[in-house]
């Protein structure tokens, strides 16, 4: 049986509950001294245990929860990239999945790429112009917006469009047992629900950081040089000579790893969704939080990597970011 | 050790001889995150009978149907099938023994996304039974033999009744022509009408196709009608340490008139003194 057809199951291994029951405080008639002398001759006992409402106890609890959930995501992470090894998901699971997934994500993603281009550029111009450089305007709008924005953005607005809504989705379908249906029916739930998820968002999140990227430099350019009169010629000659097909690729492979981020966190929460309407909005609300920060933890791990990979084969090249 | 005996040649089952079990808990508990739900419970359900499974809300019934057919792993104890324990199995050879079982869940537990159409063929086009134009035959037929019009294959979930989804969910259960059949509340939530329709589709079911049942409910008028048998199950929460977790198994006409008062209070609906005892946190 796979880890998400039992979650309940799975989650529950640990002492019986007998030794639970004997470990809460000790009777109040025959209190286990925590320090102080101990009677001669009597054999040292086990340390006292913090009472069941104790903020230690709960403190720990917590943390463990904690440590149980990473690994109770990496678990359902590999068997989602096993099912996507072993069975090719069919057609109909993927079609709708990339519909929903791409197409209906690009509106919100040109929209916030052309928005964040001109906020860019209107932010920027004033410092550059003080120092007589508004000509170089293009090139670190340009390069923020591939290297990073571009990137960011799109995956933030994908974590928050597709991601929320997955997590609700799959969260509905837990609740309502149409997970254990899957199961009982023959099909497993992971291959069928959680791979068309991960490949649609692996697959089509670089295209939608492209647009975002695209829109943006449209939206910076249309800025600077029809609002902001920075000469045309230099905007976009300074803009050539600083980004390079290596920095749109920089962005373009972060976006893999975000997208895959926001599949399987959106999955993982939906499939351990609890029970009734609170808990599916908190899963849908997980999604989209937990998502956003691995977003930014991904973007700082693979920033660093992509610098030193770059220096590594370009020793005597700066890198902007 | 001893030597090994050659083994006897099998020989016929004589009439005196009881059914095989084809579904088999033995010593189960399970518990979820310290919270024991089922403590020892053992059950062997015969081929051919009818199990109705009754007791109080959260006394751990749909968590036995759903570990006969390895939705859950028991905390501890073994569940067999047809002979083979389901811990042992790989998620290969558990898939092909739940292609041996129907499941109508509560709220019938239909694809939203899906039509009705698609909803009924899921089980078949997941093992591959038939080719599509046998398998449109064998869906029409599922959806007439529950009673259901033609032309509603084509609706989404969201459009039908709650008594025509259920029939839906029935029809879907029934569509890969399962051995043994799990019914979890099959009445809950309809008027007593469809109530009764859906207690006649499980004699029929059971007559037409001969099929195993094992119905989880509260509906005596379910019991009354469709058992061969029945288990009650007690809430462990109200339960000594020493006391089983089976209050009651056997035919359902001897259960009005049991020695135990709780099977009696149980069977007759009666609240006793239990609202007192909820107020006083005690339920």
């Amino acid at each position: 049986m796979d880890a998400t057809a039992a979650p309940d199951a799975s989650a529950s291994p640990g002492p019986p509950t007998a030794r639970r029951a004997d470990s809460g405080p000790a009777p109040a008639s025959n209190p286990a001294p925590a320090s102080g002398p101990r009677p001669k001759g009597q054999a040292p006992g086990p340390p006292p245990r913090p009472p069941e409402d104790s903020p230690v106890r709960k403190l720990g609890e917590q943390f463990f929860d904690a440590v149980a959930e990473v690994g109770n995501l990496a678990v359902f992470s590999g068997l989602t990239l096993m099912w996507l090894v072993r069975r090719r998901p069919r057609w109909s699971t993927l079609v709708p999945n990339f519909y929903v997934i791409g197409v209906k994500s690009m509106p919100v993603v040109a929209v916030t790429g052309t928005f964040i281009g001109m906020v860019l550029a209107v932010q920027a111009h004033r410092q550059f112009e003080a120092m007589g450089m508004e000509t170089r305007l293009g090139s670190v709008i340009n390069i923020s917006l591939v290297k990073e924005l571009g990137p960011v953005l799109a995956a933030t607005m994908l974590a928050g469009r597709v991601g929320s809504a997955m997590a609700a989705e799959l969260g509905t379908m837990r609740v309502t047992e149409q997970v254990d249906a899957l199961d009982v029916l023959g099909a497993n739930p992971i291959a069928y629900l959680a791979v068309p998820r991960l490949l649609a968002c692996v697959l089509l999140i670089p295209l939608l950081t492209l647009m975002a990227d695209f829109m943006g430099i449209i939206g910076g350019a249309v800025v600077s040089t029809q609002m902001l009169g920075v000469d045309s010629y230099h905007y976009w000659a300074h803009s050539r000579a600083f980004v390079g097909g290596l920095d749109i690729f920089a962005g373009v492979f972060k976006s893999y790893f975000f997208g895959a981020a926001i599949a399987l966190i959106s999955c993982h929460r939906g499939f351990n969704c609890s029970a009734g309407a609170e808990g599916v909005g908190k899963a849908a609300t997980e999604a989209f939080v937990t998502s956003f920060v691995a977003i930014l933890f991904l973007d700082f791990c693979l920033g660093l990597m992509w610098n030193k990979v770059y220096v590594a084969i370009w020793p005597n090249s700066g890198t902007l970011i | 050790m001893d030597a090994p005996q050659a083994s006897p040649a099998p020989r016929p089952a004589s009439p005196a001889e009881p059914p095989r079990a084809i579904v088999e808990l033995e010593g189960i508990g399970m518990e979820f995150r310290h919270h024991p739900v089922l403590r020892d419970v053992s059950i062997a359900v015969p081929k051919g009978q009818t199990l109705c499974v009754i007791g109080e809300s959260g006394c751990g019934k749909t968590v036995l149907l759903k570990l006969m057919i390895g939705l859950l792993r028991p905390t501890r104890g073994s569940v067999r099938f047809d002979g083979n324990d389901l811990g042992s199995l790989d998620s290969y050879e558990l898939n092909q023994v739940r292609l041996r079982f129907g499941f109508l869940f509560q709220m019938a537990a239909l694809f939203d996304s899906l039509s009705i159409y698609d909803n009924v063929a899921f089980g078949p086009r997941e093992h591959r039974l038939y080719n599509e134009t046998m398998l449109r035959r064998v869906v029409l037929d599922r959806l007439r033999e529950v009673g259901l019009p033609p032309g509603i294959e084509a609706k989404k979930p969201a459009e039908l009744s709650g008594g025509q989804r259920k029939r839906v969910g029935l029809a879907r259960a029934l569509a890969t022509d399962p051995e043994v059949m799990l019914y979890d509340e099959p009445t809950t939530g309809l008027d007593p009408i469809m109530s009764d329709v859906i207690n006649e589709l499980i004699l029929q079911t059971q007559r037409t196709k001969h099929t195993t049942g094992i119905v989880v409910t509260h509906d005596m008028k379910t019991v009354t009608k469709v058992a061969d048998r029945v288990v009650m199950l007690y809430p462990l929460s109200r339960l000594r340490p020493d006391e089983p977790q089976v209050l009651y198994d056997g035919p359902p006409d001897a259960l009005e008139d049991h020695p135990d008062p709780r099977v009696r209070q149980f069977v007759r609906g009666e609240a006793g003194e239990r609202l007192s005892e909820l107020s006083q946190g005690r339920g």
